[in-house]
């Protein structure tokens, strides 16, 4: 299907050679199926995907859902495939992609409400899973913490909840069944920055090997590679994570400092038990 | 008849930003039943663009600081238009509500010694932001959200409330709205309803807001009969980017100049020493040397006028502009790259130099940026209680960018973060109180709700009416051209009639496609709210005949003494809606106690 600017005909054909244009092949459909619809307008100097996807719902097709907010990088929103990669439709400048028709797709790990358009609810689902932030209680002068100790779980908490690490992870992208007992990367970093927070008092360990599958992760590194913030996860919260689900579970050296030493962490079932569900 | 679901709470939230969030947890902490109703998915409303910080007198870095300091700097920079009891329980509880966050897992920079760390902003006497890097909304938001989440509080998601439902005695009862995913719709019932939907923003076409900021909370008060006051004050920001395109609107947030970048016309000059007012003449630096100096010493040098507060900033950049001394795309520059290292630069400003190395390819390190004002904050809104955040209209609450009186005619930056931690607690205090004490058992009038539905469903019943895309872009450039930062009474009259036209023009459109996530249709619905609130700035402006804080009448220069002791009130008295008139007239600003008064005239 084609929708735009209408064939000039040979008259104008010079005119129009000299106007630049931009071509979406923009995914329309809903939960019964669906199509690509090309989508052709003037170019513009400088515009991102966003820009362009704007503009047709301005112009050519009004109700071509399509999910932003801040336009700026910073919400997460406007998450989708481009070209067949996982990326921010504000942050892709169409400049910088190849020459011919852009592809623009919904996330396809998650179910489609309408064109652009994805149910996002599995990611919502998870996060009441993680039992939430449990600090010591403070001292007379309040917390200190050192900026060092505090900037590991900083770089975690960059992450806008685009899900594009959801999305591009082949764990739940490829297996919708493993969706039940994985959390995906995104959980990852939020439980590796409460694991690292100086003040939390939960461990989480046993939680995050056993409800919410980090075993199942083969570090493919796609996660890292889509994160528009740039947030290391494999190397800097999957990894780590591992290694400390992995002492804990199988290091006798550690189990048996365990057994003389009656850590006071809150075990897993305690921590899975704080959280709402 | 509408079939509709129907949900009953003791609170209901409508907006899940810093405000909205806050207010939700303290309702449910309280034990009530609580549901936040949002437009969006949760964790993307606008807070999250918040870049500088959040203004809290803790004196980490500076132990002269206290909240006399930060509620007389909140006065000032409000051109004494504030509501000073808003301002007075701000400063006063501001530190509190950053602690707070800590404990709920937010993680902002430190000092040396492990303390929070505080940044400099403009119109701040002292370091007084509580931040991380640039993002620091969304870090509130995150922490908030999680709490709420951790709390179990209800939150419906992508659901756009049309307008609020009242009881037989005239109290708001509840609201109506839809499911955008679905196009259904959702009646909700409630003894206290807390509105914390934002800013206006979207009623201009240059707008650092998102497509959520169109005034529905002012305008659904409006039409609930409440009082809302100083929608004359819009703040433009003055550093909004107009170059290039793909980055145009978005903001460069003051920490830039507060770390040493400079403002500079098409001569390279440095402009803002030729427009440093008498008002803050006395604590401003002269020379470039001193303002210089003043980075590294506080103690013994004046400040750069850099950094004076965002009206005097951006109306100066407006007079370079019109003297032919701007930038090519009609800004002025700004620059840091010439004034302090890369390195410096990529630490100090991490996301902003990301964003626009990514976004525009402009490296913020090697060259100016392009900069000029852009709408970014509403002062007025709803008329509440200080201490509750209630409406003039009893069960009616709010808190955040929806409320007015905290800022009076203009903001200062990092005070809205803090505003919306304080007063989102203390709407969430006040709607618990009134629910409480409350014995209805609030029901869904049908009728109310059938009137509403057919008016939103009205767009698809019609034949080929206009484009809603087509009458909001017209609204954007009314408003835009003839209601911006620089106004006159012609102008403004103008606008009014533009206005008139536009609300028969919303009445009258059509949209194709379905009712589920269908923007046009979604579009349509914002329109009424988009034009009351426009009316409302519109008439606020031409009533308000002088210049004070972000209101600039070009016709009317300076500040008029006696509009500085009046607020301008607008309310519509029967509940008719976007199509029918505001009234609006002036009434006395509460007095201050003469404590407080000394303060403001004290050389703190």
């Amino acid at each position: 299907m084609t929708e735009g600017i209408a064939d000039p005909g040979p008259a104008s054909e010079a005119e129009a050679e000299e106007e630049p244009t931009v071509t979406l092949r923009v995914w329309r459909g809903d939960t019964a199926g669906g199509d690509l619809v090309d989508y052709t307008l003037p170019a513009n100097e400088g515009e991102v995907v966003l820009d362009v996807v704007h503009r047709i719902q301005a112009t050519l097709a009004p109700d071509l859902a399509c999910r932003w907010n801040c336009k700026a990088g910073k919400c997460g929103s406007c998450s989708s495939e481009i070209n067949g990669k996982p990326g921010l439709m504000c942050m892709t400048r169409v400049d910088e992609l190849p020459e011919g028709p852009i592809t623009v797709a919904p996330m396809r790990t998650f179910p489609i409400l309408r064109d652009l358009v994805t149910d996002v609810s599995f990611n919502y689902e998870v996060a009441k899973r993680v039992p939430a932030f449990a600090p010591a209680p403070a001292g007379p002068e309040g917390y200190r913490m050192q900026q060092v100790d505090v900037e590991r779980g900083q770089e975690f908490r960059k992450c806008i909840e685009c899900f594009l690490c959801q999305d591009v992870c082949h764990v739940i992208r490829d297996h919708e069944d493993n969706k039940e007992h994985y959390a995906g990367p995104r959980f990852f970093i939020r439980l590796a920055e409460l694991e690292m927070h100086p003040l939390d008092t939960n461990d989480r360990r046993e939680l995050v090997r056993q409800r919410m599958g980090i075993g199942l992760c083969n570090i493919t590194k796609c996660c890292t590679e889509v994160c528009p913030e740039h947030i290391k996860i494999t190397d800097n919260a999957i990894i780590p994570l591992k290694e400390r689900v992995v002492d804990s579970s199988y290091d006798p050296v550690a189990w048996l400092g365990r057994k003389i030493l009656r850590r006071h962490k809150r075990s897993a079932e305690e921590a899975a038990a704080a959280a709402p569900h | 008849m509408t079939d509709y679901e129907t949900h009953r709470y003791d609170v209901i939230v409508i907006g899940a930003g810093g405000a909205g969030l806050r207010a939700a947890v303290e309702a449910k902490s309280r034990g009530l039943s609580t549901a936040i109703v949002c437009k969006s998915l949760l964790g993307k409303a606008h807070t999250v663009m918040a870049e500088g910080g959040v203004a809290a007198a803790m004196g980490n870095v500076y132990s002269e600081d206290s909240w006399q300091v930060h509620f007389r700097d909140t006065m000032r920079g409000g051109k004494y238009l504030n509501h000073w009891r808003m301002a007075q329980l701000h400063a006063q509880e501001a530190p509190d509500r950053v602690h707070e966050l800590e404990a709920w897992g937010a993680l902002f920079d430190r000092t040396p010694d492990g303390r929070i760390n505080q940044r400099d902003f403009g119109g701040h006497r002292y370091a007084r932001l509580a931040h991380v890097g640039d993002r620091t909304g969304l870090e509130l938001i995150r922490t908030l959200q999680q709490k709420a989440v951790s709390m179990g509080i209800d939150v419906f998601m992508e659901c756009k409330i049309l307008r609020l439902l009242h009881d037989a005695s005239g109290a708001v009862a509840g609201a109506v709205g839809y499911w955008r995913p679905t196009g259904e719709v959702v009646v909700f019932e409630a003894n206290a309803v807390v509105l914390a939907t934002g800013s206006i923003g979207r009623s201009y076409l240059y707008t650092s807001n998102s497509w959520e900021s169109t005034g529905d909370g002012h305008a659904m008060a409006i039409w609930a009969g409440a009082d809302v006051i100083e929608m004359e004050c819009v703040q433009f920001h003055p550093t909004g980017m107009v170059w290039p395109l793909s980055v145009r609107g978005l903001l460069v947030t003051e920490g830039v100049r507060g770390d040493g970048g400079a403002l500079k016309n098409n001569d390279g000059h440095r402009f803002m020493f030729d427009y440093i007012p008498e008002m803050f003449r006395a604590e401003t630096a002269e020379t470039e040397e001193e303002a210089d100096a003043w980075y590294e010493d506080h103690a013994h040098h004046r400040r750069t006028p850099d950094l004076l507060p965002r009206d005097e900033v951006a109306r100066a950049i407006n007079s370079e502009v019109k003297a032919g001394r701007g930038s090519p795309h009609g800004g002025v520059y700004l620059d840091i790259a010439s004034r302090r290292s890369p390195e410096y630069i990529r630490r100090r400003l991490p996301s902003m130099y990301h964003q626009f190395l990514e976004l525009a390819g402009v490296d913020i390190t090697v060259e100016p940026m392009e900069v000029g004002p852009t709408c970014h904050y509403m002062m007025g809104g709803v008329r509440v209680d200080p201490e509750t955040q209630a409406a003039t209209v009893p069960g009616l609450f709010a808190a955040g960018e929806v409320a007015g009186g905290m800022h009076g005619a203009n903001r200062l930056g990092g005070n809205s973060l803090s505003d919306l931690l304080v007063f989102g607690r203390r709407a969430g205090l006040g709607a618990s109180d009134f629910a409480e004490a409350s014995d209805r058992s609030p029901t869904a009038d049908a009728a109310q709700v059938d009137a509403v539905v057919a008016g939103a469903l009205a767009p698809f019943g019609r034949d080929g009416g206009e484009s809603p895309y087509a009458v909001h872009e017209e609204l954007q450039r009314t408003m835009q051209s003839l209601v911006g930062i620089i106004r006159t009474g012609a102008e403004l009259s103008e606008a009014l009639e533009k206005l008139g036209e536009l609300r028969d023009r919303a009445s009258n459109v059509s949209v194709g496609g379905g009712r589920a996530y269908n923007p046009g249709w979604n579009l349509a619905t914002d329109l009424p709210s988009l034009l009351t609130v426009s009316t409302a700035v519109t008439q606020g402006a031409l009533a308000r005949r002088e210049s004070r804080g972000a209101h600039t009448r070009d016709d009317f220069p300076s500040a008029d003494p006696d509009l500085g002791k009046v607020n301008f009130v607008q309310r519509q008295t029967d509940r008719r809606g976007f199509d029918a008139p505001i009234h609006i007239g002036p009434e006395p600003l509460p007095e201050m106690p003469p404590e407080l008064r000394e303060l403001l005239e004290e050389g703190h």
